[in-house]
Formats: structure tokens, C-alpha cells, sequence
């Protein structure tokens, strides 16, 4: 009987065939946990009379969500975590080295065919790269720090198969929110999500990020693309399914026929397609978190921005994903390009996306983000609006101070 | 094991940051998680809860974020037991390992102030003379819930026993 992707990682884990539905205990390959999640996780671990971790190599601690701290008490928890940190040989990845997921792809710690869990609901990122990784709690986490294992239910998986190309200022975002809004947001709760077809394949690592981490406003335990066209700086098996595996359901997709995607409040699976939107007004724009923060987020901002000036009611706040995608967009131009047009950086991290800190918006102000949320509060304040959508979205709005079809702009560059 | 208590009623895909906002998330005080649970949902939420009320709702309870400070901050604030129709996944396991009770009930008619009881052994919810029948849940989570909770469950066990 032919196995999908997650029957496979699970079985290797686990060191028995398993299929979808079975219970089993498994092996995981690393561990993570964020400034939100890490101290309870350090407490559980010592109340469950945890000493040493069961191989400190294989975690990381990750002070991204509110970094660098705002306050004396998040102050206090980003010491325990050092101190935890140190206590134990894990490393620690401190303020402004990046968000979590982009840091345990970009550092290696996740790879292809293995078995990651963090202590955070986007952790399915690291499916982009054909890893099995789910987000549990914090005392889950701290039952593998334990014990090296945690238990599961082998999901059943959904197949999405998108072929053709993307038209111009179409990105990988637009494609998800699409799927997003097909699916709904339980739609693929306790289920695991396979992305195919020529689309994907074509696909840079940058935007398979952006796909798989959006696998959780589904409600999936995880979401992976196939890997072929992937490619790493480094050797790695292709994780792909058998040609005879049992899929729950199907869905197919016509790449070309996509169109820029909003998110409207307050749900990520309340998608429209732009052009059935009003010219709304908007006050603040933010380009970041770990759906999208990368390089190419940034070019795609860039184009429409470069020598442009953002709108004068419109605030644009920018955090790179890492570090690294920073020091990158320094070097080849990008963070001037964006500075002129009037952006303002914030350090690598989580911040406005989840409403800590650097960007909290006012009452009955609109924000456009280039993050995966946008339920009530999600930004720190319950009267104002979310609107996501891709990277050029929230460019082309913060240019023009409203709501505006990214495609029709770039049409407008290249005709004039 | 029986649970008794009066219900709070509330609709579908109640997500974690309505649960508590991420902004309230970074702290080891259990209480002043408790201060601002469902704060965005219902504000008056914590003044009115009483110690074993139970919180009902639809479906996709506590969608969004693994933050465990949501199930500890109904915890906390003296919830008792959560009725839904459906639960996000990681919100279902992180309920279980902080020993919160948590029962799928698929329908129901439950009102606001109703007097619901459970009996967690059977899954029979009883209500104004009504019964339905909770989704039974693996045996694993049985066992963590009866340890109230995953820490005592590995505290006692060393490892997962399937
Ligand atoms: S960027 Fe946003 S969604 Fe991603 S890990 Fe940080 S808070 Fe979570």
C-alpha cells in the first residue's frame, strides 16, 4: 500500500510502516521554542523532574516574538531562556537574528525528511523543504526536551495540484490565500496537506515558505511541497509520495487563472480577490513575519517603490525575517531603495504581527500585512482592521494610501 | 469523574488570540492571564466567570497559535470543562497536557446559564433534560488527562505508553 508524504517520515520515526490513522510514539530530530513558549516549556521540563535535554543539539531557543524586549518582565523571560540556554549547551539565537522558522531553515536545523516540532503553530513551515514539523504547546515540547520522543496520529493527507504559470505580480501568497479560502480555516484540521504540479516546482524556497507556513490557517498538522525543483546548499533526498498513495481529497488548480488575493477581517480564510474590493483607506502598512519577510518579499516591495514616496498618511514598517535576508537587501540595494520611499525598518523578529510591540495599530485605523493573520486584536488592538495579502499588496497600498490591485500598478511601470 | 456547572455560550472558530491576546502571552503569571481571558470576545468575560463554570462553543475552538497560555488562562479564571463542536488540534492537546477537561460534542442545544453535566469517564452530557454523547478520545489522552496533565503523566511514566 503506497505511502503519502507524512506516512513516510512518521514510519521512519516511528521504525514501523504506519498509515493514516494509527497512533504511534516517534523520534523527533530537533526542537524549538520562541520568547512566547520557551519559559513555560523550561518549567514543564522541570516539573516533569527533567535535568539534561535529551541531546542538547538538537534544540534551539529562538527571542523573536517580542525582541528586542519592550518591557522588565519580558526582559526576565529572555534571561531564563539564556540562562537555560547555557545551563544546557542549546543554542540560542538572541534579538535580531531572525524569526524562528526562517533561522531553523536558513541554519540547517531542519531538513528534509525529518521530524521537527516547535513550540509555535507556524513550525509547519519547514515542509517547504519536504520536513515533517507540526507546532505543539509548550508542554508537549517539554515531554520531548524529556523524553526525545512525542506521540501522534498519522494524518490523513489533502492533494493540491496547481499547474501553470503565475501572471505577473501574482506571487506565492496569492496562491495560498487561494487555497486558504477554498479550504476554510478548519477545513484541513488533523490533516496533513501535499502541494504539487509544474507551479510548484518552479517555485524559489522563499515562496515555498510562504505556502507551507500558511498550512496551519487550514487547521493541517502540516503542509508539504514536493521537493522536486528544490533547491538547498547542501545534498538531500528528494522527499516525494509514492505514485500510489491514498489521498482523502484532490484539488486542482489552474496557476493562471489566479488573481491578487485579500484576506478582509477577520479570518485568513475570508478571501476576495481584488478586484472585488473597495479603494480603502489605510493607515499603516507592514511587510514582515515568517509568511513573508524574505528577500524576495522585500524585491517584490521594491519594485513598486523604487523612486516612489509612500503615501503621507500611511506609516510602512518593514522587518526582515533574519539577519541574514537584512544584511542581504543592504548589500544589493534594496533597504535604500525602500528607506527612500520612506520605510522604516524594524530589527529581525515577530513584532507588529503579533501585536507585542513596534507597531501596535490606533482605534478604527486599517492595516495592511503581509503576515498570516488577521483575527481580531491579532496586531495588540481590537478596533482596527487587517487586511493581508502579498508583499506587492501592501506596497502598492502604502504608495497610493489606500487599496490597490498590485498588478495594475506594475502594468503602469511597464507601459510608461 | 463528573463536572458540573453553569455554561457560557459563544460561536465558531473562537481563535487563540480572542482566547488571549498575544500581547498579554509573555508572562509566568497565571493570573494575569486569567485577567484578560476572552478579553477581545467578550470583555466582561472575567468579572462574571465563577470557579467550574464551563465555557461552551462551536466549532474550531481555539484556532491560530499553539500558545498554552490560551487553555491556562480558562484554567486560571476557574473554567472547569469546554464544550465545542470541533477543536483545533493543538488547542485539544494542550488542553489536555495542563489537565484542563475538553469534550467534542458534534450538536447540541445548550443555552447561556444552563446547568450542563458531564460525566468524563461516559461522555454523556446532560442539559435541561437533554443527553448527547462526547467523541471518545484516544486512550493516551484519557490516561494524561486522569495524571492532570502531562507533567505528572511523565513525572510518573518516563515515556509515552501507547
Ligand atoms: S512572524 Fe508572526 S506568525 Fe511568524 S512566528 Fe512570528 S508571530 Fe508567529
Amino acid at each position: 500500500m503506497g505511502q503519502t508524504i507524512v506516512e513516510k517520515i512518521v514510519s521512519t520515526h516511528a521504525g514501523k510502516c504506519v498509515h493514516a490513522g494509527d497512533l504511534t510514539v516517534v523520534d523527533v530530530d530537533f526542537l524549538m521554542a520562541s520568547d512566547t513558549t520557551a519559559p513555560l516549556a523550561i518549567n514543564a521540563f522541570k516539573n516533569m523532574g527533567g535535568q539534561r535535554i535529551f541531546d542538547p543539539t538538537k534544540m534551539a531557543l529562538v527571542i523573536d516574538h517580542a525582541s528586542p524586549a519592550p518591557n522588565q518582565r519580558i526582559a526576565s523571560l529572555h534571561d531564563l531562556m539564556r540562562e537555560f540556554a547555557n545551563e544546557q549547551g542549546i543554542k540560542l539565537y538572541d534579538v535580531g537574528d531572525g524569526i524562528c522558522h526562517q533561522l531553523m531553515i536558513e541554519n540547517r536545523h531542519a531538513r528534509p525528511g525529518q521530524l521537527v516540532l516547535g513550540a509555535d503553530s507556524h513550525t509547519c513551515t519547514y515542509g517547504a523543504i519536504g520536513t515533517f514539523s507540526t507546532g505543539v504547546g509548550s508542554t508537549d515540547l517539554a515531554g520531548a526536551m524529556l523524553t526525545g520522543r512525542t506521540w501522534l496520529k498519522v494524518p490523513e493527507t489533502i492533494l493540491i495540484k496547481i499547474n501553470g504559470s503565475l501572471p505577473k505580480g501574482v506571487s506565492a501568497k496569492d496562491l495560498v490565500l487561494h487555497v486558504v479560502g477554498i479550504i476554510g480555516i478548519q477545513g484541513a484540521t488533523y490533516d496533513a496537506i501535499e502541494y504539487t504540479g509544474t507551479t510548484m516546482e518552479d517555485l524559489s524556497l522563499d515562496s515555498r515558505m510562504t505556502i507551507a507556513s500558511m498550512s496551519i490557517e487550514m487547521g493541517a498538522k502540516a503542509g508539504f511541497i514536493h521537493t522536486k525543483g528544490l533547491s538547498l546548499p547542501y545534498e538531500f533526498e528528494h522527499v516525494l509520495p509514492d505514485s500510489d498513495a491514498t489521498y482523502k481529497q484532490i484539488i486542482d488548480i489552474d496557476a493562471s487563472t489566479v488573481t491578487s488575493q485579500v484576506a478582509v477581517p477577520h479570518s485568513p480564510d475570508n478571501v476576495v480577490s481584488i478586484e472585488n474590493l473597495n479603494e480603502i483607506i489605510i493607515h499603516q502598512a507592514f511587510i514582515g513575519s515568517c509568511t513573508n519577510g524574505r528577500l524576495e518579499d522585500l524585491h517584490a516591495a521594491a519594485e513598486i517603490l523604487k523612486d516612489k514616496r509612500v503615501h503621507p498618511n500611511v506609516r510602512l514598517i518593514i522587518a526582515p525575517a533574519s539577519r541574514k535576508v537584512f544584511l542581504d537587501a543592504l548589500q544589493d540595494g534594496t533597504v535604500e531603495t525602500l528607506t527612500k520611499a520612506g520605510a522604516t525598518f524594524l530589527p529581525s523578529g515577530c513584532g507588529p504581527c503579533v501585536g507585542t510591540h513596534l507597531g501596535i495599530p490606533g482605534n478604527n485605523e486599517v492595516i495592511v500585512s503581509s503576515t498570516n493573520r488577521n483575527f481580531l486584536g491579532r496586531m495588540g488592538n481590537r478596533n482596527s482592521d487587517i487586511y493581508l495579502g502579498s508583499p506587492a499588496f501592501v506596497a502598492a497600498a502604502a504608495l497610493r494610501g489606500k487599496i490597490t490591485n498590485p498588478q495594475k500598478l506594475l502594468e503602469g511601470v511597464c507601459g510608461s | 469523574m463528573k463536572i458540573i456547572g453553569k455554561a457560557h455560550v459563544y460561536g465558531d472558530n473562537i481563535d487563540t488570540d480572542r482566547i488571549i491576546p498575544g500581547k498579554y502571552t509573555k508572562t509566568l503569571d497565571m493570573q494575569s492571564l486569567a485577567e484578560h481571558v476572552l478579553e477581545d470576545l467578550d470583555p466582561e468575560f472575567s468579572k462574571k466567570v465563577q470557579q467550574g463554570d464551563i465555557v461552551v462553543a462551536g466549532e474550531n475552538f481555539g484556532c491560530g497559535s499553539s500558545r498554552e497560555q490560551a487553555p491556562l488562562a480558562l484554567k486560571t479564571a476557574g473554567v472547569s470543562l469546554i464544550i465545542a463542536k470541533s477543536f483545533a488540534r493543538i488547542f485539544f492537546r494542550n488542553a489536555i497536557n495542563i489537565g484542563l477537561p475538553i469534550i467534542e460534542v458534534k450538536d447540541y442545544n445548550i443555552q447561556l446559564e444552563d446547568t450542563v453535566e458531564v460525566d468524563l469517564i461516559t461522555g454523556k452530557v446532560e442539559v435541561n433534560g437533554n443527553t448527547y454523547f462526547g467523541t471518545k478520545m484516544p486512550d493516551v489522552m484519557v490516561d494524561i488527562l486522569n495524571e492532570n496533565g502531562l507533567v505528572n503523566y511523565l513525572s510518573k511514566h518516563k515515556q509515552y505508553n501507547l
